[in-house]
């Protein structure tokens, strides 16, 4: 299960940078939401998989034992990343909604004219 | 008790923008909430300082949670210092906006938004624990996303493509790191990853970590190879904006590059060599692009980079003197910098212009304003008696006392650059005459209301005032500043501080 949580993250991380070195800014907008999920499965990844048990500590419990529940601390740390960059990707999205409509151009390279000109 | 005299300053920020919402519509009362609230954080500020000194380094847990696993706020007398001239700073621009700032703008919540990213300025200032920094960069960034695109303008949005994807890249990447610090040590707390990282075997792992966090650090404070987004972005949004990201934003990165290779990492040869060959690149790349530029806010930005070198290379050289002259021209930086920024603002309002080929007479036909736009102009540069030699010379001392020749060549150079550009900037604007006539339509500083032109004034004036407290307040910031970076090199005041707390609590 690991191997394969780490395969998928690097996956992600690989896919998220080659979009966000395409020219298109909606590719660069894929590549930052794609490297936004790679992360929060490093965390999750990171913080100990277990299968099946609540991050719950039994109350008649003696003894803390490894695997016996989940970590509860990445969950809450992913929980937080997922919002910020919801919130980014959201204002991400309405920028270059916004950029495509002052410059007329998908073409990051033709995003710098304005300092040529200066 | 503690914990509201703690978090004064950031819940003082917060009330304000919540109130501003409420008033969405009212940009005149807007202005004035504004004020009152950062007056107010100023005083909190104040007063945290004071206790600090007092009282030594002052915790605070969030909901009673014992250290490693609540949330753990801390305030040592390096934050409390940053906090303070942020405030003021802060209140500068506040000052300055008021003026300066387009109602169009204001409208769309200019000033809510300005002190959502305060607040993110001075949480990332207290937070003590590394995720919850992450959470108030991620404030502060989202806010100055904001700020940067309000208004729409066609360079604005160019600008905020490149600062807005790398700025992400950043947060990415602290995420890795922090993933990487939580799967080797299995806690957040900054005082415990310190100790728990000291008894890791994989070293190599933990260089790792270390160099992934410098990397998503140096993003964010603009260092040598990863800077481009900020002389890309930092000229287009209107000079209050500019002058509030020029002066606190990058120095937030560096508090954390301080914070964290202080703390964090065991000091080796690794960090070493890494900061220091950053910081000379940085000095050097950033002098030379200050050098070329015709533009000139593009060219004082090009020296915020030049600048952030300084500051790398006195944490590179890793002795008490050197950091303490790195923490004081911190606290110099942050209040030149806006100075000079408001500075360009008002001689665009003066000439009509940015670019130097076209600006000129500002010396002729307005000697009122020369007079005091000279101070952050040549405070920059660090002309005694102004605030920045006496930092500078605290490096230096440090720098030559540690045999760092390297180091210590290149902060006179970086200085005698920063010199060579604003003379340049001097004579080009105020000595030279004149060279256009008035520009038909365009909005000069004169055709201001009387009102906003005398809020420009003080907010130009409450920099210009800082910076003269600096230079008579030199010795005693000095003093704080050593007391600072013994602390900060030694750091088992910290640790004890937030560690033994929690054991109190503990039944």
């Amino acid at each position: 299960m690991d191997v394969i949580m780490a395969l998928l993250i690097g996956l992600l991380y690989a896919a998220g940078i080659f979009m966000m070195f395409r020219r298109s800014l909606v590719k660069l907008i894929i590549g930052v939401i794609l490297l936004g999920n790679g992360v929060n499965l490093l965390i999750f990844l990171l913080g100990r998989l277990v299968k099946g048990k609540p991050p719950i500590i039994a109350a008649d419990a003696k003894v803390l034992v490894e695997g016996a529940y989940a970590d509860p601390v990445p969950q809450a740390l992913i929980l937080t990343a997922i919002v910020i960059s919801f919130g980014l990707q959201a204002f991400a999205i309405v920028l270059i909604k916004r950029a495509y409509k002052v410059v007329h151009t998908d073409d990051l390279d033709d995003i710098n004219t304005r300092e040529e000109e200066e | 008790m503690t914990g509201f005299l703690l978090l004064g300053p950031l819940l003082l920020r917060f009330a304000t923008a919540i109130a501003l919402m409420f008033a969405w519509r009212q940009i005149v009362w807007q202005r004035y909430i504004s004020l009152v609230g950062e007056a107010l954080a100023v005083t909190a500020s104040a007063v945290l300082l004071w206790q600090v000194q007092t009282k030594g380094t002052l915790v605070m847990q969030a909901g009673n949670w014992a250290a490693p696993y609540g949330i753990s706020f801390v305030v040592d007398s390096f934050s409390a210092m940053l906090l303070l001239v942020a405030s003021m700073v802060g209140l500068g621009v506040s000052l300055f906006a008021a003026g300066s700032m387009l109602n169009n703008r204001l409208r769309f919540g200019f000033y809510p938004i300005y002190h959502f990213l305060l607040a993110g300025i001075s949480g990332a200032f207290l937070a003590g624990d590394i995720f919850n920094l992450y959470v108030w960069f991620e404030v502060m960034i989202i806010s100055s996303f904001v700020l940067l695109t309000l208004g729409g303008e066609r360079s604005q949005i160019e600008g905020a493509v490149k600062y807005f994807t790398l700025n992400f890249l950043a947060s990415i990447i602290f995420l890795t790191a922090l993933a990487m610090l939580y799967g080797l040590t299995g806690t957040l707390n900054m005082a415990d990853l310190s100790l728990r990282l000291a008894q890791v075997e994989q070293r190599s792992l933990v260089d790792i970590c270390a160099f992934i966090l410098f990397v998503a650090f140096g993003i964010k404070s603009a260092v040598f190879p990863l800077y481009f987004w900020l002389p890309a972005s930092y000229h287009t949004p209107p000079v209050a904006v500019t002058a509030i990201f020029g002066g606190l934003l990058t120095k937030v990165g560096v508090y954390a590059i301080i914070r964290v290779f202080t703390l964090l990492f065991p000091w080796d040869a690794f960090i070493e060599q890494m900061l220091g060959a950053v910081a000379v690149l940085t000095i050097l790349s950033g002098g030379l692009g200050a050098l070329v530029q015709k533009h000139v806010v593009k060219s004082v930005s090009w020296l915020i980079i030049c600048h952030i070198g300084f500051m790398l290379a006195a944490v590179a050289t890793h002795n008490q003197q050197a950091l303490a002259g790195a923490l004081f021209y911190m606290v110099h930086d942050m209040v030149a910098k806006t100075g000079v920024f408001l500075a360009t603002g008002i001689m665009y309002r003066l000439v009509a212009s940015h670019l130097y080929s076209k600006m000129g007479g500002v010396m002729q036909k307005h000697p009122g304003w020369s007079v005091l736009l000279v101070i952050p102009l040549f405070s920059l540069v660090g002309i005694p008696p102004l605030s920045g030699f006496w930092p500078k010379l605290s490096m230096l001392i440090g720098m030559a006392t540690a045999e760092k020749w390297w180091f210590f060549g290149a902060v006179l150079v970086g200085s005698f650059i920063t010199l060579v550009v604003v003379m340049r900037l001097w004579i080009e604007v105020f000595w030279k005459p004149a060279s256009q006539e008035e520009v038909v339509g365009f909005r000069y500083f004169k055709q201001y209301p009387t009102a906003k032109q005398g809020a420009m004034l003080l907010g130009m004036l409450v920099m210009v005032g800082c910076s003269l407290l600096i230079v008579y307040g030199a010795p005693q910031l000095q003093s704080w500043s050593l007391q600072a970076a013994e602390d900060l090199l030694s750091p088992q005041v910290y640790l004890e501080q937030v560690l033994k707390i929690g054991k109190e609590i503990e039944p």
